[in-house]
């Protein structure tokens, strides 16, 4: 697009191709139309259904008071598309421009949006995971399936892996009533994300509201009876858990196998993009029509030192999603750059859970306001002498703040007073992340090198 | 010489239309004429502000030297401890959380919209009591009687006591108007009384839901066994206080001022009687355009802190001009236009942060119905005196009285 009038042209009758009919898609397919693009777009999807959103999928309807099935997305603005739901695509010819479906069609674009998101990691043994009340939580239809299952009243469900999802299970599963069991690799819930000090918090409030929580330890088998139903699960400290509801909660894997031989830079960290949003490929170049947002994209972050960061968050979905729709149908002059700021929420356990920046970056944490142990405080992350994240618990409302000193590389600890500083808060503590050498169940920023081809994975807690 | 901007947003001559003032003050975002309090009129930096930990709400932390025009005096003489509003975290987050059980969401979901129908019985009865159309005082006879019988009605205040709880409401809210040319001493007594008699009726009330509860709040929270523990009695006085005072003397002038923009725009009153559901776009608007908290004069600093360039040192006392801020062309456009089509109306008229209007989803209702109901039932409304005549008080600011007529009153 050279001012020829072809970036006009292409506005007025281009062909945009979204695949992914999620929550990015939705609201890039929107912005597009917002934006003017008038041309062809189609709407590609795996799933038969429109576009839901996943918050309550975890929460409300597992509660029983919200149906799956009424989770659809609010549509912003029509968005005149072609929705190819409930089809896969299942290929990509960058150089003719053509994304495959595994219907064996085929669909032409000028330029390409791929938000194809992250999928729940399966149980590892298939045989085992096929057995009738092993669940994994993702879709609507996941999310359904499960409710109904606690519905029925099991009598013990088994919650594998303690990230946010699988907290957010075990505290439903709670609210219902319902025995719980939770096993966790890691030595503390959400520690991969907030750290060993908070983690300790997340235990505390499992344990207290009666979840029968095992750390340190992992899920090794699980059986089932003659019928084919899950019945107990074997666990690596040679213990037993009788159950008939197991939910396998070990994070997520990004949908980039369609990719694969395209030439495009995308493996299981994601699709690696500049910062606006544009894809690269496998050279390390970037291109020109192929855009990634959500969950499957990995940006370089200028606030924290152009590390490429995958963010599986709500909202970092929709802002990247606008952006790299306005970005597709702009000069090169007048593109702009995705720079907000990493937020997520997580409600389990009665407590209101809220955090900005990067927390797994930290080093160190410092509790600024409130007290660990009434579970209601703010915790502030630092890297190097600088504030690189921070987490509320029940403290949301102040957030805003702490977002400033990220945006202002304030230093770490802060040295100022604050309101309700209590003796938590005197000084800095190692925030305990868990060694990267020692998986855990997977973290909810993952960081690696510049190449995209290269696929070792490197966290980094900075010491 | 000029009068100094503290001054003339204090002047009473300045009410009608405070807004070219803001103007002129946003042109230094932190404003200070010396000995004076630190004046914040821009919107990024009063959002900011609400959202930062080193400012405190209890003026117990402001330094004595900092000098409030705006300082409520005598008010420790006052037997009540302060309600949360002037209270810090911890002891500020408790009240609140406490007080918010019988009211909201979670514990409560259903407190406000439960209210839809008594709420619209309120409003018919009063729009049917208004009396001669040719004159009618909407502030006296419909926006002020409106949020007192509801907040009654919350509390558990016995209908035959409304009469008295009004007096005293009314009593109170005036004293919170710092009147350069009242008497101060003959004020404060006034008051005083007030609020011992008011303070006492409670007490009693208090003391009567603990032992015969009932649905209302003030016997959830004089029987509330949460996690928090129980209120003590002083703490239920004050928090009752609160929710009196704070809970209509706001929506007053919200209805009023609503009343008083839509009549200067007859075409928005008129897409009103339309659509009562533009009712909700409307008061949010509203909030911004005219919003009755102009300015939150209660704050101050625990350490120095540094606002856009300009250190504002411990103990300094702070004026967040929530109603400039509104205004601020920086954030919103065309801001002095009144548009209930907005669309980013992300405005400051409910404040921001931890003290963030706790009674908002009830003021919002409030003045929808009250909105919706007044633009159906008058019969070409239209205002007898623009300007009214407006109350003194410069941080809960609306019309004393707003004269109106209409040619009838349709059923």
């Amino acid at each position: 697009m050279i001012g020829d009038g072809s970036l006009e042209r292409f506005r007025r009758e281009g062909r945009i191709v979204v695949v992914g009919a999620s929550l990015a898609g939705l609201r890039a397919a929107e912005t597009l139309r917002d934006k003017g693009f008038a041309g062809s777009l189609t709407m590609i999807g795996d799933e038969p259904h429109e576009p839901y959103d996943r918050p309550p999928l975890s929460k409300q309807v597992l509660l029983g008071k919200a149906a799956a099935e009424r989770t659809a997305l609010p549509r912003l603005r029509s968005v005149d598309a072609t929705w190819r739901l409930g089809v896969p695509a299942a290929g990509l010819d960058m150089a003719a421009r053509r994304v495959r479906l595994a219907d064996g069609d085929e669909v032409p674009y000028d330029r390409l949006l791929i938000a194809t998101g992250v999928r729940a990691h399966p149980w590892p043994r298939e045989a085992e995971a096929q057995l009738d009340g092993v669940f994994v939580l993702r879709t609507r239809d996941d999310s359904a399936a499960l409710a109904r299952r606690l519905e029925a009243g099991p009598k013990r469900v088994l919650v594998i892996g303690a990230g946010f999802t699988g907290s957010e299970i075990a505290s439903a599963c709670r609210e219902r009533g319902l025995a719980v069991t939770v096993a966790e690799r890691g030595a503390a819930p959400l520690v991969g994300a907030l750290g060993g000090v908070v983690g300790a918090v997340a235990a505390e409030m499992q344990r207290e509201h009666g979840v029968d929580l095992r750390c340190g330890v992992m899920v090794t088998a699980l059986e089932g009876d003659a019928s084919g139903r899950v019945r107990a699960a074997q666990l690596s400290d040679g213990s037993t858990v009788e159950t008939d509801v197991v939910i396998v909660s070990l994070g997520a894997t990004r949908n980039t196998e369609w990719l694969a031989g395209s030439g495009l830079g995308a493996g299981p960290r994601g699709i690696a993009c500049d910062a606006g949003c544009r894809a690269f490929d496998i050279r390390g170049i970037v291109t020109d029509d192929i855009y990634a947002a959500g969950d499957v994209a990995r940006c370089p972050h200028p606030l924290f030192g152009y590390q490429f960061l995958s963010l599986e968050h709500w909202g970092n979905a929709v802002s990247q999603a606008r952006i790299a729709a306005h970005n597709m149908i702009s000069e090169s002059t007048d593109r702009i750059p995705h720079m907000e700021v990493p937020a997520f929420w997580s409600s389990q356990f009665g407590v209101n859970i809220k955090s900005v920046g990067v927390p797994s970056l930290g080093t160190e944490i410092l509790i600024s306001q409130g007290s660990l142990k009434d579970h209601r405080f703010l915790g502030v992350y630092g890297y190097q002498g600088r504030v690189i994240g921070a987490v509320a618990f029940d403290h949301a409302r102040w957030l805003p703040f702490y977002q400033e000193l990220i945006e202002t590389t304030a230093p770490f600890p802060p040295s100022f007073p604050t309101v309700d500083r209590r003796s938590d808060g005197q000084r800095p503590i190692d925030a305990d992340f868990p060694d990267p050498s020692v998986p855990t169940h997977g973290p909810t920023v993952t960081l690696g090198g510049y190449s995209p081809a290269d696929r070792r994975m490197t966290f980094t807690p900075a010491h | 010489m000029t009068q100094s901007l503290l001054h003339q947003i204090l002047d009473h001559a300045n009410r009608a239309n405070p807004y070219p003032i803001y103007e002129q003050l946003r042109k230094t975002p932190v404003h200070h004429e010396d000995g004076g309090p630190y004046v914040i009129s821009t919107y990024y930096e009063i959002r900011s502000l609400l959202h930062d930990p080193r400012i405190s709400s209890d003026a117990r932390n402001l330094a004595s030297t900092a000098r409030d025009p705006l300082a409520e005096p005598a008010r420790e003489e006052s037997a009540l401890p302060p309600g949360f509003l002037r209270l810090d975290p911890p002891e500020h987050d408790r009240l609140r959380r406490m007080t918010n059980r019988p009211f909201g969401p979670p514990h409560s979901p259903h407190r406000v919209d439960g209210m839809r129908g008594e709420l619209h019985d309120i409003v018919s009865g009063l729009i049917d009591g208004l009396g001669d159309p040719g004159r009618i005082d909407l502030v006296e006879q419909f926006s002020y009687p409106f949020p007192v019988t509801v907040i009654c009605r919350l509390l558990g205040v016995p209908r035959e006591d409304e009469a008295r709880f009004h007096t005293w409401a009314d009593t109170l809210a005036a004293s919170l108007d710092p009147d350069p040319d009242a008497d101060p001493t003959e004020r404060g007594k006034g008051a005083h009384d007030a609020r011992m008699e008011l303070g006492m009726y409670l007490a009693g009330l208090i003391e009567e839901r603990r032992t015969n509860p009932g649905e209302d709040m003030l016997s959830q929270l004089a029987t509330a066994k949460g996690e928090d523990g129980p209120m003590t009695t002083m703490e239920l006085l004050s928090t009752a206080a609160l929710l009196l005072i704070a809970g209509h003397e706001t929506t007053v002038n919200l209805i009023t001022n609503g009343m008083l923009t839509l009549l200067r725009r007859p075409d928005v009153l008129e897409r009103l009687r339309a659509d009562p559901r533009l009712a909700v776009p409307i008061v949010e608007e509203l909030l911004r355009f005219e919003p009755p908290v102009q300015l939150v004069p209660q704050r101050t600093t625990l350490a120095d802190i540094e606002v856009r360039g300009v250190t504002i040192p411990k103990g300094a006392s702070l004026w967040l001009v929530l109603a400039s801020g509104n205004r601020d062309p920086q954030r919103f456009e065309d801001p002095d236009r009144f548009d209930p089509d907005r669309r980013d109306i992300q405005h400051l008229g409910l404040g921001s942060g931890i003290h963030s209007c706790f009674g908002a989803p009830l003021a919002r209702l409030e003045t929808q119905f009250a909105l919706s109901e007044l633009a159906r039932r008058l019969e070409n409304p239209r205002l007898l005196e623009d300007p009214p005549p407006y109350r003194q008080n410069a941080v809960l600011r609306g019309p004393r009285h707003l004269p109106i007529a209409c040619d009838g009153i349709r059923p």
